[in-house]
């Protein structure tokens, strides 16, 4: 085994995802510590392009027409053959839906530990956020090459961007293909783009049923703003997915973010951090939403909306 | 006939306040609520909507836990067509390599073509169990699904990208799909239809043996997270926090 520390770099359509460059960040934390260095891993067909911009010290890059875009199997065989080849210190994946099919099946397959939910690394100790956020954890590299999947938060792109690092060609395998991608199906038509909204009401699964949306909307409509959501939400049925805000919704930066029984789960929060105010109204004192906010309320969802609705109609 | 195995576990519940254990490293069991993994009760909704599509069997399997007999009668009522539990060491929690291992045993008993499982748990901290349980089998896996329909020995699935871009991917059967949401809400069934299902089904006891945990993750440490900035709390009842806010919107320029 080496010290070396690799990053399985995400992209889609041409594009790196964010969380790779939140990877190589995390990456040089803890290269600093073994020693080693930091490496990405390119998978792709004519993609060596996308190298240009990554914080590594160097590139491994393996083409294959069957890596042009992500499918699971592709990447699960030829990141096994490098992972077994190299023995690198630890391997990042995003906790994504594309390292996330990876990750696991390597952990079984390589026999090798896997640390779910890395948020930061510290002092050389994997440190991880589960439970929706309440919990922490902390993890030492183990005696083997560790796989780790990393959540967004702890770094901002911006640390793992600029660098222009050397690029290797590697031979990989992808054998025995069972996945195919057939297409791409592109989201939904919004009827109002969130993203370009300066005023959000948010909406969790404090709401409690889809008759109560109503009062969000209203609040909206005084404030001139648009009403969205998380999840648990979306997943009713109540609001339709381009109003989702989260991992696999929309990144919005409004104004104001007025969080209204929404818990603050990771997977809402990385859609949502950026909001220049956020107010958060949750019963639960240890929501994890009001670590986050500038303001909050532990009060009752339903009469502080009827109070506010009847101050925003006064002013 | 397309058979369709889920397997699904419990998770803290998250509305209760989490306690850490006097180890350090792992979570109280003593007062922890123990509810249905989510994405598990989606992964049930998804092989229920399937089978009234296209026909076939819905097997949902679980570890042994204090509460899991109601899951899996809440589970047949729903239309499951068998019910199991795994007997073994599972009440003060065992980690997803050993959890993927016992469903995997099980699995190559019951023989599905189609294995549906939530694409994660609020509390994995060693993986999730998809992705270990179609390594044990053999099976191919894709996670982040949200909705598939069969075609003959393929799976043709819906899988979730950033920003509600879809990536329509076919998938050669025997596979495990992790779900992250089905088609429709997971469906309410009333108290009295499990009661009735609690006379009428019952659960076949597996044996899972001695588990297996290896590869499983050491924690050095457990904590709650300290904020380092926790939201400035408004204080008053509610008619005053209203009054707070509106000033608070004037002040940043939204009203």
């Amino acid at each position: 085994m080496n010290n070396d520390i690799y990053v399985v770099i995400e992209h889609v359509r041409e594009q790196v995802a964010d969380i790779s460059y939140i990877m190589l960040a995390a990456a040089r934390d803890l290269a600093q510590e073994t020693g080693g260095e930091v490496v990405g891993i390119l998978l792709g067909q004519d993609a060596d392009g996308l190298a240009g911009d990554l914080a590594a010290d160097k590139v491994l890059y393996g083409e294959d027409p069957a890596l042009a875009e992500f499918t699971s199997d592709a990447y699960q065989n030829a990141l096994a053959g490098l992972i077994r080849e190299n023995a690198p210190r630890a391997v990042f994946f995003g906790s994504t839906t594309i390292g996330t099919d990876v990750a696991g099946v390597l952990s079984a397959r390589l026999g090798l530990p896997l640390v779910s939910s890395c948020l930061k690394i510290d002092d050389g100790m994997i440190v991880s956020q589960i439970c929706g956020g309440k919990i922490m954890t902390e993890s030492n590299l183990a005696d083997t090459t560790t796989l780790i999947t990393m959540i967004p938060g702890g770094y901002k792109p911006e640390e793992g961007q600029g660098g222009s690092p050397e690029v290797t060609p590697v031979a990989v395998d992808v054998a025995d293909l069972r996945v195919a991608l057939k297409e791409y199906i592109e989201p939904e038509v919004a009827d109002v783009d969130i993203t370009q909204e300066d005023v959000l009401i948010a909406i969790g699964r404090g709401i409690q049923t889809e008759d109560n949306i109503e009062l969000a909307e209203e609040l909206a409509e005084l404030l001139g703003g648009a009403v969205c959501a998380s999840r648990p939400v979306v997943d009713q049925g109540w609001l339709p997915t381009p109003r989702m805000v989260g991992k696999s919704g929309q990144l919005v930066k409004p104004k104001l973010y007025l969080a209204l029984g929404i818990s603050g789960a990771p997977e809402h929060v990385e859609g949502m951090a950026e909001a220049e105010n956020i107010i958060a109204v949750n019963i639960d004192p240890g929501a994890p939403i009001f670590d986050i906010a500038k303001y909050g309320a532990e009060v009752d969802l339903f009469d502080l909306i009827d109070y506010l609705l009847e101050a925003l109609e006064d002013a | 006939m397309t058979h369709i195995m889920v397997p699904v576990k419990l998770v803290p519940d998250l509305v209760e306040e989490l306690e850490i254990a006097d180890s350090g490293t792992a979570l109280d069991m003593t007062w922890l609520r123990l509810i249905i993994n989510e994405f598990d009760d989606h992964a049930i909704e998804q092989a229920i909507l399937l089978k009234e599509r296209s026909g076939g069997e819905v097997t949902v399997i679980a570890p042994d836990q204090e509460g899991m007999d109601d899951v899996l009668f809440t589970a047949a009522a729903k239309g499951a067509d068998r019910i199991i539990k795994l007997i073994g060491d599972f009440e003060e929690g065992t980690n997803n390599h050993a959890l993927a291992r016992a469903f995997a045993d099980a699995a190559k008993d019951a023989g599905p073509d189609l294995i549906l499982t939530g694409v994660q748990g609020n509390d994995d901290l060693d993986g999730s169990v998809g992705p270990y349980l179609a390594e044990y089998l053999g099976m191919t896996y894709v996670g982040y699904v949200a909705g598939l329909s069969l075609e003959g020995d393929k799976a043709i699935v819906q899988k979730e990208y950033p920003g509600g871009l879809i990536a329509e991917m076919e998938v050669s059967l025997p596979a495990v799909l992790g779900i992250q949401a089905a088609e429709e809400p997971p469906r309410y069934v009333a108290v009295s239809k499990v009661r009735q299902m609690m006379k009428e089904a019952s659960i076949d006891e597996v044996d899972a043996g001695d588990l297996d945990t290896s590869g499983g993750l050491e924690v050095s440490s457990m904590y709650l997270p300290e904020a380092a900035e926790r939201a400035e709390m408004l204080e008053g009842d509610e008619e005053e926090i209203a009054a707070k806010l509106v000033e608070i919107f004037k002040e940043i320029g939204v009203m």
